[in-house]
């Protein structure tokens, strides 16, 4: 079991700074995001692009958003559980939270603030009549591990990045890679397109463009796949493995059911006081938020957090005087032992 | 500055005649947030960079429209229900010369 003060559910901009909030509170906070890494949307979808309207900076690489905000809150040491989905949540006697996720990961927590964004990003499913038949049974959506495909067939269909990077790097693995594109052009970071081409030339990948899978064969497993070739009729290709790369969208997903208040595919919460959800102790912060006047916007995520921050202290401690101190002044304490302040001026006299 | 009218058919089928301003730098997918013609959270998820195809929309009328640039081309080829007519909303700039405009939206995926 994990345990924290504060659980915070997406790992996106709004999420990581809540981590910096709380910590000037000396409040511990442990995240989960069904993504691999930090950054939700900024490192998934955009990582590349710059963003215009974040306080100070007038131009920002969402990547290096997402880099700098890991760097402001080192000193705070948050937990992560990256590749994992918060499935349900279960309010103890005491008032605290256990929030577990689809691969049946415990966390504790006194606070539970959701800060998930457009929802936990799941693969887009080509639209083949029986793929769901064969999901786990020789159809994957993502590739979790590389060696499971040593010495198999494999199909790839798909024409971005991960499509391209996982057919160069299964090509060392399995026994046959074959990639299939709707189109000839691929839209991916040009050295991986020319190394396709390389090993294309090299018969070390099968490149079938244009060209759709449109059926999946076999019993109870996959055997093969049915292709076809604009304008021509459908052929096979034997394989063992059928894996559709396009990308991921976002789902609220289970935290739905929650029993949440949710209005137009997002949480509702209280924006006059604290970002509170109608359960008591559970925020809901960022783009998974709404309430009148709500604009999706990074810079709106870190005052919802910053204020939701000040109302789990409260929660967490109901008779603790507080007043809010400026980082300038109290300087920063990191739970690593580290402490950031401001140098002091000296107080001398000049001749 | 002037309006224009256009016709929105929602993923349920039903049809909308709705009016665009084309002095707010709005694309079709933002007239259809706007209008709230399709759940919040199912269309205009990237924000309108071409990088996912939650705005895509069948065009039924024979306007010409911009250039699909690249972005949008290899979005499409990666996205599911797409017709020859398809095209990003979030691509569409509303502008004076697509008045009567006439568009369906493709289904969620």
């Amino acid at each position: 079991m994990i345990t924290t003060d504060i659980l915070i559910i997406g790992a996106g901009p709004t999420g990581l700074f809540t981590v910096f909030e709380a910590g000037l509170l000396k409040l511990k906070c442990h995240l989960i995001d069904a993504l691999p890494q930090a950054g939700g949307q900024c490192s998934e979808i955009y990582p590349k692009k710059p963003i215009y309207d974040i306080p100070a900076y007038p131009e920002i690489l969402a990547g290096d958003l997402t880099k700098n905000l890991l760097e402001q809150i080192k000193q705070f040491e948050p937990g992560f559980t990256f590749g994992e989905r918060a499935e349900t949540i279960d309010k103890q006697e005491d008032g605290t939270f256990i929030v577990t996720t689809n691969k049946g990961t415990k966390h504790h927590a006194k606070i539970v603030a959701i800060a998930g964004g457009l929802g936990s990003f799941e693969p887009r499913k080509p639209l083949i009549p029986n793929i769901a038949d064969f999901e786990d049974k020789g159809v994957e959506y993502m590739i979790k591990e590389p060696e499971f495909y040593r010495d198999k067939k494999v199909v790839i269909s798909g024409g971005g990045d991960s499509a391209l990077d996982w057919a160069i790097f299964l090509s060392d693995i399995a026994s046959e890679v074959t990639l299939i594109h709707r189109r000839n052009e691929f839209r991916g970071a040009l050295d991986s397109v020319e190394k396709v081409q390389e090993l294309k030339n090299l018969g070390k990948i099968n490149l079938i463009t244009p060209a759709e899978v449109k059926g999946i064969l076999g019993t109870d497993k996959v055997t093969g796949v049915a292709v076809e070739k604009k304008g021509e009729d459908a052929f096979i290709v034997d394989t063992d493995h059928f894996i559709p790369l396009f990308g991921l969208s976002p789902k609220l997903g289970p935290i739905g059911n929650w029993g949440l208040e949710i209005e137009k595919n997002a949480i509702k919460v209280n924006n006059a006081l604290d970002y509170q959800t109608n359960i008591p102790g559970v925020y809901a912060i960022g783009d998974v938020n709404t309430y009148p006047g709500k604009l999706k916007l990074i810079l709106c995520g870190f005052h919802e957090a910053t204020l939701m921050c000040q109302s789990a202290y409260k929660r967490i401690f109901p008779d603790k005087k507080y007043v809010m101190k400026y980082t300038t002044v109290g300087g920063v304490d990191g739970f690593d032992g580290t402490r950031k302040e401001a140098p002091k001026a000296v107080v001398k006299a000049i001749q | 500055m002037q309006d224009i009218n256009i016709k929105i058919t929602d993923r349920n089928g039903v049809t909308h005649d709705v009016v665009a301003p084309t002095d707010m730098a709005m694309n079709l997918m933002e007239v259809v947030r706007s209008y709230e013609l399709a759940e919040e959270g199912t269309i205009g998820i990237c924000g309108g960079m071409a990088m996912c195809a939650s705005c895509q929309c069948y065009v039924n009328s024979d306007h010409n429209l911009p250039e699909m640039t690249d972005d949008e081309d290899a979005m499409l080829a990666e996205a599911f229900n797409v017709e020859d007519n398809s095209r990003l909303g979030c691509q569409i700039q509303m502008t004076p010369e697509l008045e009567g405009l006439e568009v369906e939206l493709a289904p969620e995926d």
